[in-house]
């Protein structure tokens, strides 16, 4: 068991790197919010693979918050960032 | 809503409380009976400071369907994670997307969104643009090679949407229609 | 071989196959061309990975009151993350940064000057 949790860990890691190479390259706005997306998720399955690793449940909670975050953030991000994109933005609904 | 507001009480509807109640309890992680209280008077809360406009929906469930709906919504998911991850580790100089608009058939908000979100959490296709008034959904399918793919994709949209019909029955009969 | 070990062996291949699918959803955020492309790709752990993990972790804890948080993550997670992907893909189709070349077939653009309809909340 031990031995799997550990691999996924590594596993888990290697995706978290390629994803801040997305959010740090990432040419607009949005392809960094994908990016925070999948890390908010990523970040969950590092959580419980800890919870699993110690049988504890009191980083439960964390994983409910977490959940909630990333909605609320991407949402936001989405809602706030049209016309402030750093390519050529041509709004289309003028 | 409608331009007459409806009277405070109009809002409180008893699947919305339950359902409340019970997130309550589940976060609490404490099926007591003082904590049912508590969650039901803050669900009440809720539900008069945060009012919705109520669904119409006359939802008649049919067990059988739902199980299939759900089942072959999850074989579906597997499938096509499958399949994302495949295109995604092969070569991705020529990958096609296409955006597909689809017709729902069924003139219902709540069919409409049932679909929409059903096929969204299928990886693979997103839903870009939605509009009620002609009940046309914008979706955008990742690894569509050709113009038979467009037409797969579509039908597979339909079939879904005839899945949920089928397992809530609201509109039976505007499918029959249009399938005779 | 009693029944804590079966569930302890679900449990790990659960694990392993839902960090398996976040390393290839990981990937592809990075390949892929498009930003579209890389949302597809960014859907899968948030759906299937995810659930296998909490999954896991289920048989893993094997305690019900950690079952109900678990079971309303993953529905926290099933209802939410097409309403944020929606948004997104909005988004980035309106500010006009979809790569045209790679569409063989789109039918909104076409039709994107005429909706003049109120969107959002009715």
């Amino acid at each position: 068991m031990t031995v799997v949790l550990y691999l996924c860990a590594g596993m888990l890691g290697l995706a978290a790197l390629l994803l801040l190479a997305r959010m740090t390259m990432g040419p607009t706005m949005l392809d960094r919010t994908v990016a925070l997306d999948v890390l908010t998720a990523v970040g969950i399955c590092a959580l419980a693979l800890e919870a699993a690793l110690h049988r504890n449940t009191t980083t439960l909670p964390i994983l409910l918050v977490l959940t909630l975050l990333g909605f609320v953030g991407s949402v936001s991000i989405a809602r706030f960032s049209r016309g402030s994109d750093d390519i050529e933005a041509e709004d289309s609904e003028s | 809503m409608s331009p007459q507001r409806m009277p405070r009480h109009r809002t409180l509807q008893w699947p919305m409380l339950v359902w409340l109640t019970l997130v309550w309890l589940m976060l609490w992680r404490d099926f007591t009976l003082g904590n049912a209280v508590s969650g039901f008077l803050v669900a009440l809360g809720v539900c008069l400071f945060f009012p919705l406009p109520p669904l119409r929906m006359h939802l008649r469930v049919r067990p059988v369907a739902l199980v299939w709906l759900l089942v072959r919504f999850l074989w579906d998911v597997v499938v096509s994670s499958l399949l994302v991850a495949k295109a995604t580790l092969g070569p991705t100089k020529n990958l096609r997307n296409a955006v597909v608009e689809v017709n729902l058939k069924t003139p219902s908000d709540f069919v409409l969104t049932v679909v929409a979100e059903m096929i969204c959490l299928i990886p693979g296709s997103l839903a870009v643009e939605a509009r009620r008034s002609t009940h046309t959904v914008f979706f955008h399918a990742f690894d569509v090679r050709d113009e038979a793919g467009v037409e797969i994709f579509r039908q597979r949209v339909l079939a879904q949407e005839r899945r949920v019909v089928r397992a809530f029955g609201t509109h039976i009969a505007h499918l029959e229609e249009a399938s005779s | 071989m009693n029944w804590t070990t079966v569930a302890d062996v679900i449990a790990a291949a659960c694990m392993l196959s839902g960090a398996t699918l976040a390393l290839i959803a990981a990937i592809g955020v990075l390949r892929l061309p498009d930003l579209l492309s890389r949302m597809h790709a960014a859907t899968k752990p948030q759906v299937l990975g995810l659930l296998l993990v909490l999954t896991g972790l289920g048989f893993r804890l094997r305690d019900p009151e950690a079952i109900g948080v678990l079971v309303l993550v993953g529905l926290f997670q099933l209802f939410t993350s097409p309403v944020a992907n929606h948004m997104v893909g909005r988004a980035s189709f309106r500010a006009g940064q979809v790569d045209h070349d790679r569409l063989i077939v789109d039918e909104l653009s076409d039709c994107l000057p005429q909706m003049e309809e109120p969107r959002g909340a009715p």
